[in-house]
Protein backbone atom coordinates (compact mmCIF):
# COMPACT_ATOMS: atom_id res chain seq x y z
CA UNK A 1 0.00 0.00 0.00
CA UNK A 2 1.70 3.38 -1.41
CA UNK A 3 1.77 6.35 1.18
CA UNK A 4 -1.12 7.96 -1.63
CA UNK A 5 -3.57 5.44 -0.69
CA UNK A 6 -3.14 5.84 2.81
CA UNK A 7 -3.54 9.68 2.86
CA UNK A 8 -6.49 8.80 0.86
CA UNK A 9 -8.01 6.42 3.35
CA UNK A 10 -7.22 8.68 6.42
CA UNK A 11 -9.05 11.74 4.31
CA UNK A 12 -12.31 9.27 3.48
CA UNK A 13 -12.54 8.19 7.21
CA UNK A 14 -12.65 11.93 7.92
CA UNK A 15 -15.32 13.07 5.71
CA UNK A 16 -17.26 10.11 6.94
CA UNK A 17 -17.06 10.81 10.72
CA UNK A 18 -17.64 14.69 9.51
CA UNK A 19 -20.66 14.13 7.24
CA UNK A 20 -22.37 11.68 10.13
CA UNK A 21 -21.63 14.76 12.90
CA UNK A 22 -22.10 18.09 11.26
CA UNK A 23 -25.36 19.68 11.96
CA UNK A 24 -25.56 21.92 9.05
CA UNK A 25 -27.19 20.05 6.52
CA UNK A 26 -25.46 21.29 2.81
CA UNK A 27 -22.07 21.47 4.24
CA UNK A 28 -22.88 17.67 5.35
CA UNK A 29 -23.65 17.22 1.44
CA UNK A 30 -20.88 19.03 0.16
CA UNK A 31 -18.27 16.39 2.73
CA UNK A 32 -20.14 13.40 1.26
CA UNK A 33 -19.41 14.58 -2.38
CA UNK A 34 -15.53 15.14 -1.09
CA UNK A 35 -16.17 11.54 0.07
CA UNK A 36 -17.46 9.95 -2.84
CA UNK A 37 -14.43 11.92 -4.69
CA UNK A 38 -11.69 10.49 -2.56
CA UNK A 39 -13.74 7.09 -3.14
CA UNK A 40 -13.73 7.39 -6.54
CA UNK A 41 -10.21 7.96 -6.73
CA UNK A 42 -9.50 4.90 -4.54
CA UNK A 43 -11.67 2.75 -6.59
CA UNK A 44 -8.99 3.86 -9.28
CA UNK A 45 -5.99 2.77 -7.25
CA UNK A 46 -7.44 -0.30 -6.33
CA UNK A 47 -7.43 -1.26 -9.88
CA UNK A 48 -11.27 -0.95 -10.30
CA UNK A 49 -11.95 1.48 -12.72
CA UNK A 50 -15.75 0.64 -13.62
CA UNK A 51 -16.52 0.90 -9.91
CA UNK A 52 -14.79 4.49 -10.24
CA UNK A 53 -16.31 5.70 -13.19
CA UNK A 54 -19.74 5.27 -11.91
CA UNK A 55 -18.67 6.58 -8.14
CA UNK A 56 -17.57 9.83 -9.42
CA UNK A 57 -20.94 10.16 -11.68
CA UNK A 58 -23.19 8.83 -9.46
CA UNK A 59 -22.24 10.01 -5.72
CA UNK A 60 -19.99 13.17 -6.40
CA UNK A 61 -22.37 14.47 -9.63
CA UNK A 62 -26.11 13.07 -9.34
CA UNK A 63 -26.37 11.70 -5.31
CA UNK A 64 -25.07 15.23 -4.67
CA UNK A 65 -28.06 17.30 -6.56
CA UNK A 66 -30.51 14.63 -5.54
CA UNK A 67 -29.75 15.40 -1.87
CA UNK A 68 -29.19 19.63 -2.55
CA UNK A 69 -32.62 19.45 -4.34
CA UNK A 70 -34.34 17.23 -1.60
CA UNK A 71 -32.85 20.08 1.48
CA UNK A 72 -34.32 23.05 -0.91
CA UNK A 73 -37.68 21.07 -0.18
CA UNK A 74 -37.08 20.68 3.83
CA UNK A 75 -35.02 22.60 6.36
CA UNK A 76 -31.45 23.19 6.48
CA UNK A 77 -30.34 22.57 9.70
CA UNK A 78 -30.94 19.18 11.33
CA UNK B 1 -28.66 30.61 -9.89
CA UNK B 2 -29.27 32.83 -13.65
CA UNK B 3 -25.76 34.30 -13.39
CA UNK B 4 -23.78 34.79 -16.32
CA UNK B 5 -20.47 32.93 -15.50
CA UNK B 6 -22.67 29.89 -14.83
CA UNK B 7 -24.88 30.19 -18.06
CA UNK B 8 -21.89 30.67 -20.55
CA UNK B 9 -19.43 27.67 -19.09
CA UNK B 10 -22.38 25.66 -18.78
CA UNK B 11 -23.14 26.39 -22.33
CA UNK B 12 -19.51 25.28 -22.90
CA UNK B 13 -19.20 22.69 -20.97
CA UNK B 14 -22.37 20.76 -22.04
CA UNK B 15 -21.42 19.75 -25.14
CA UNK B 16 -18.34 17.82 -23.99
CA UNK B 17 -20.13 16.30 -21.22
CA UNK B 18 -22.55 14.67 -23.25
CA UNK B 19 -19.64 13.51 -25.75
CA UNK B 20 -17.92 12.19 -22.65
CA UNK B 21 -21.64 10.24 -21.42
CA UNK B 22 -22.27 8.92 -25.24
CA UNK B 23 -18.18 7.43 -25.25
CA UNK B 24 -18.91 5.34 -22.32
CA UNK B 25 -21.92 4.09 -23.31
CA UNK B 26 -20.57 3.23 -26.60
CA UNK B 27 -17.81 2.00 -25.61
CA UNK B 28 -19.15 -0.12 -22.50
CA UNK B 29 -18.69 -3.93 -23.81
CA UNK B 30 -14.08 -2.40 -24.60
CA UNK B 31 -13.39 -0.03 -21.82
CA UNK B 32 -14.54 0.54 -18.37
CA UNK B 33 -17.74 2.14 -17.90
CA UNK B 34 -20.91 1.09 -19.27
CA UNK B 35 -24.62 1.85 -19.64
CA UNK B 36 -25.03 3.46 -16.03
CA UNK B 37 -22.09 5.29 -15.77
CA UNK B 38 -22.82 6.81 -19.28
CA UNK B 39 -25.99 7.07 -18.32
CA UNK B 40 -25.46 9.32 -15.30
CA UNK B 41 -22.88 11.59 -17.07
CA UNK B 42 -25.59 12.41 -19.71
CA UNK B 43 -28.72 13.07 -17.31
CA UNK B 44 -25.59 14.85 -15.03
CA UNK B 45 -25.12 17.44 -18.22
CA UNK B 46 -29.26 17.54 -18.57
CA UNK B 47 -28.72 18.67 -14.77
CA UNK B 48 -26.47 21.18 -15.35
CA UNK B 49 -28.74 22.76 -18.31
CA UNK B 50 -31.63 22.69 -15.94
CA UNK B 51 -29.26 24.46 -13.28
CA UNK B 52 -28.44 27.40 -15.41
CA UNK B 53 -31.03 27.99 -17.45
CA UNK B 54 -34.33 26.65 -15.17
CA UNK B 55 -36.56 24.28 -15.32
CA UNK B 56 -39.13 26.00 -17.50
CA UNK B 57 -36.58 26.59 -20.58
CA UNK B 58 -35.73 22.56 -19.93
CA UNK B 59 -39.22 21.31 -20.90
CA UNK B 60 -39.08 23.29 -23.93
CA UNK B 61 -36.42 21.51 -25.31
CA UNK B 62 -36.46 18.00 -23.37
CA UNK B 63 -40.74 17.71 -23.06
CA UNK B 64 -41.80 15.90 -20.32
CA UNK B 65 -43.80 13.13 -22.29
CA UNK B 66 -40.63 12.33 -24.66
CA UNK B 67 -37.82 11.45 -21.27
CA UNK B 68 -41.06 9.43 -19.98
CA UNK B 69 -41.33 7.74 -23.28
CA UNK B 70 -37.85 7.28 -23.66
CA UNK B 71 -37.14 5.54 -20.13
CA UNK B 72 -39.93 3.22 -21.31
CA UNK B 73 -38.58 2.42 -24.29
CA UNK B 74 -35.33 1.53 -22.69
CA UNK B 75 -36.68 -0.99 -20.80
CA UNK B 76 -38.92 -2.44 -23.15
CA UNK B 77 -35.58 -2.29 -25.97
CA UNK B 78 -33.50 -4.68 -23.36
CA UNK B 79 -36.19 -7.17 -22.84
CA UNK B 80 -37.02 -6.98 -26.78
CA UNK B 81 -33.04 -7.88 -27.27
CA UNK B 82 -32.89 -10.54 -24.42
CA UNK B 83 -36.45 -12.41 -25.96
CA UNK B 84 -34.40 -12.54 -29.45
CA UNK B 85 -31.82 -15.07 -27.41
CA UNK B 86 -35.75 -17.21 -27.13
CA UNK B 87 -36.92 -16.35 -30.31
CA UNK B 88 -34.03 -17.81 -31.85
CA UNK B 89 -34.40 -20.92 -30.30
CA UNK B 90 -32.04 -20.99 -26.91
CA UNK B 91 -31.93 -19.26 -23.87
CA UNK B 92 -32.98 -15.18 -22.54
CA UNK B 93 -30.27 -13.13 -23.93
CA UNK B 94 -28.83 -15.40 -25.67
CA UNK B 95 -25.72 -14.24 -27.43
CA UNK B 96 -23.32 -16.07 -29.61
CA UNK B 97 -25.01 -19.27 -28.67
CA UNK B 98 -28.33 -17.43 -30.44
CA UNK B 99 -26.00 -17.35 -33.85
CA UNK B 100 -24.90 -13.50 -33.13
CA UNK B 101 -21.95 -12.29 -35.02
CA UNK B 102 -19.32 -11.52 -32.15
CA UNK B 103 -17.21 -9.54 -34.92
CA UNK B 104 -13.34 -9.17 -34.30
CA UNK B 105 -11.90 -8.46 -30.79
CA UNK B 106 -11.16 -5.17 -30.27
CA UNK B 107 -13.20 -3.41 -32.73
CA UNK B 108 -17.14 -1.06 -31.59
CA UNK B 109 -18.76 -3.92 -33.55
CA UNK B 110 -17.59 -7.00 -31.53
CA UNK B 111 -19.50 -8.29 -28.47
CA UNK B 112 -23.13 -9.15 -30.49
CA UNK B 113 -25.96 -7.58 -28.44
CA UNK B 114 -24.13 -6.57 -25.73
CA UNK B 115 -23.78 -3.05 -27.54
CA UNK B 116 -27.31 -2.64 -28.05
CA UNK B 117 -27.74 -3.80 -24.28
CA UNK B 118 -25.77 -1.38 -23.25
CA UNK B 119 -27.43 1.35 -25.69
CA UNK B 120 -30.98 0.54 -23.32
CA UNK B 121 -29.48 0.95 -19.84
CA UNK B 122 -28.27 4.33 -20.92
CA UNK B 123 -31.04 5.05 -22.46
CA UNK B 124 -33.64 4.16 -19.02
CA UNK B 125 -31.04 5.62 -16.71
CA UNK B 126 -30.58 8.99 -18.34
CA UNK B 127 -34.18 9.52 -18.90
CA UNK B 128 -34.87 8.34 -15.24
CA UNK B 129 -32.28 10.31 -13.77
CA UNK B 130 -33.66 13.58 -15.28
CA UNK B 131 -37.16 12.83 -14.69
CA UNK B 132 -35.93 12.39 -11.06
CA UNK B 133 -34.10 15.54 -10.84
CA UNK B 134 -36.89 17.61 -12.27
CA UNK B 135 -39.93 16.01 -9.98
CA UNK B 136 -38.08 16.61 -7.05
CA UNK B 137 -37.42 20.33 -7.74
CA UNK B 138 -40.65 21.24 -9.33
CA UNK B 139 -42.80 23.29 -6.80
CA UNK B 140 -45.90 23.28 -8.66
CA UNK B 141 -46.53 19.71 -10.28
CA UNK B 142 -48.67 17.62 -8.47
CA UNK B 143 -48.43 14.07 -7.69
CA UNK B 144 -49.37 11.22 -9.81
Amino acid sequence: MTLLQLLLLLFLLICALMAGRIKDLISSVIIFAAYSLTMALLWQQLNAPDVAITEAAMGAGVTTLLLFAAISRTERME
Amino acid sequence: MRDLIIRVISRFMIPFIQVYGAYIVLYGHLSPGGGFAGGTVIASSIILYILAYGLLSEEKRIPEHFTRVVESAGALFYVFVGLLGVLLGTRFLGNSVAGFPLGIPGRLSSGGTIFLLTFAIGMKVASTMITLFSHLIDEEREEG
